[in-house]
């Protein structure tokens, strides 16, 4: 009996870390940015490019910042969601529109200016807002996607929760499922507002 | 002159057309050099097992811009080092540092390789016990002597 009780439990052990091993989701990596301040840009609004909003704007409140684009097809996955959440009006909802040409592939940028590029940006993005339903209260272009460098985006979609005095409290990576809206981001929205 | 000038201006246009083609390699080599040591050391987020340098994910393509900005504005390799850390976490690095959240990284396989070598040397010392103590009756005695008388007389 005690010959295979230790094999069996080391075998058992070893399970047990392949199984919790292989649950994990190998995309959610802990952002070293919650609990610091949220980075600040200037970026125009796709409603009124002449506009620029910056985090700063967002001063004494309780905010969300999601990173979409019209291309990213997990962003159409969580959009009801978002939808929802701007029904209820619980917190303003800012959406930062990530690469929209650029990250388009099909794209060839080098062949368009700026100034082009920005517009054909705002007639996309814009157009997905008048298709899907706009949940945002207001939505920057990040053309080059250097502002989300500063936010460590590395997948579309991503969620940002920053609290009253700017800084980030949780960050969600991938779509924002109704259960992780109403168990994890609801709840901590409702604390901080507190 | 009309032809001079047709060739002059095909002359260009394929300068032009070699100038476009070769740009991201054309700029400064030793930047170039530093950018892919860095991008070494560094994780591409996309593709989790490619190294930034190696990887064709779009955002390591930006990042790898991003470093040469970064040499450019010279800063220090362990300042760039730094710069992707405070934006992406220590997870983009192949060598983390050494800190509470990664002892177990760090160690993990020392201690079990440690752990395993402390069974087996237990282990064998047992059964070494065993086998020495076990001497041979009587019978067993004759019945060896018996076998050894044998090979001596071959």
């Amino acid at each position: 009996m005690n010959k295979f009780l230790w094999p069996l439990i080391g075998f058992a052990v070893l399970v047990l870390l392949l199984a919790v091993g292989l649950n994990l989701n190998p995309r959610d990596v802990p952002s070293p940015l919650v609990g610091k301040p949220a980075p600040i840009f200037s970026l125009p609004q796709i409603d009124a490019p002449g506009q620029f909003f910056s985090p700063r704007d967002m001063q004494g409140k309780v905010w969300l910042l999601n990173v979409w684009s019209s291309w990213c097809v997990s962003c159409r996955q969580e959009h009801p969601v978002l939808v929802e959440l701007a029904k209820t009006k619980t917190v303003p909802l800012i959406g930062l529109n990530y690469k929209e040409i650029r990250g388009d592939g099909g794209i060839d940028t080098d062949k368009i200016d700026p100034a082009t590029e920005q517009k054909q940006a705002i007639a996309r993005a814009g157009g997905w807002l008048a298709k899907h339903g706009n949940p945002y209260t207001l939505s920057v272009l990040d053309l080059d996607g250097r502002v989300g460098i500063d936010y460590g985006v590395y997948g579309v979609p991503e969620t940002y929760v920053i609290d009253k005095t700017g800084i980030i409290r949780m960050k969600h990576t991938g779509p924002i499922s109704p259960d992780v809206f109403s168990g994890k981001i609801l709840p901590l929205i409702m604390e901080l507002s507190k | 002159m009309k032809r001079g000038l047709l060739i002059l201006a095909l002359a260009f246009a394929a300068l032009a057309a070699h100038a476009k083609e070769a740009a991201p390699m054309a700029v400064d080599e030793v930047v170039e050099k530093r950018m892919v040591a860095i991008s070494d050391e560094l994780r591409c987020l996309v593709c989790q097992n490619e190294s930034l340098s190696g990887s064709h994910a779009e955002l390591a393509n930006d990042l790898r811009t991003e470093i040469r900005t970064l040499i450019k504005d010279g800063k220090s390799d362990a300042e760039i080092l730094d710069f992707m850390v405070a934006r992406y976490g220590d997870f983009v690095r192949y060598r983390p540092p050494l800190k509470g959240t990664t002892l177990l990284l760090w160690f993990g396989p020392g201690a079990l390789f440690a752990l395993g070598l402390f069974a087996l040397i237990r282990y064998l010392r047992r059964r070494n016990a065993e086998i020495s103590d076990a001497p041979l009756n009587a019978e067993e005695q004759s019945q060896a002597d018996a076998l050894l008388q044998n090979e001596d007389e071959k």
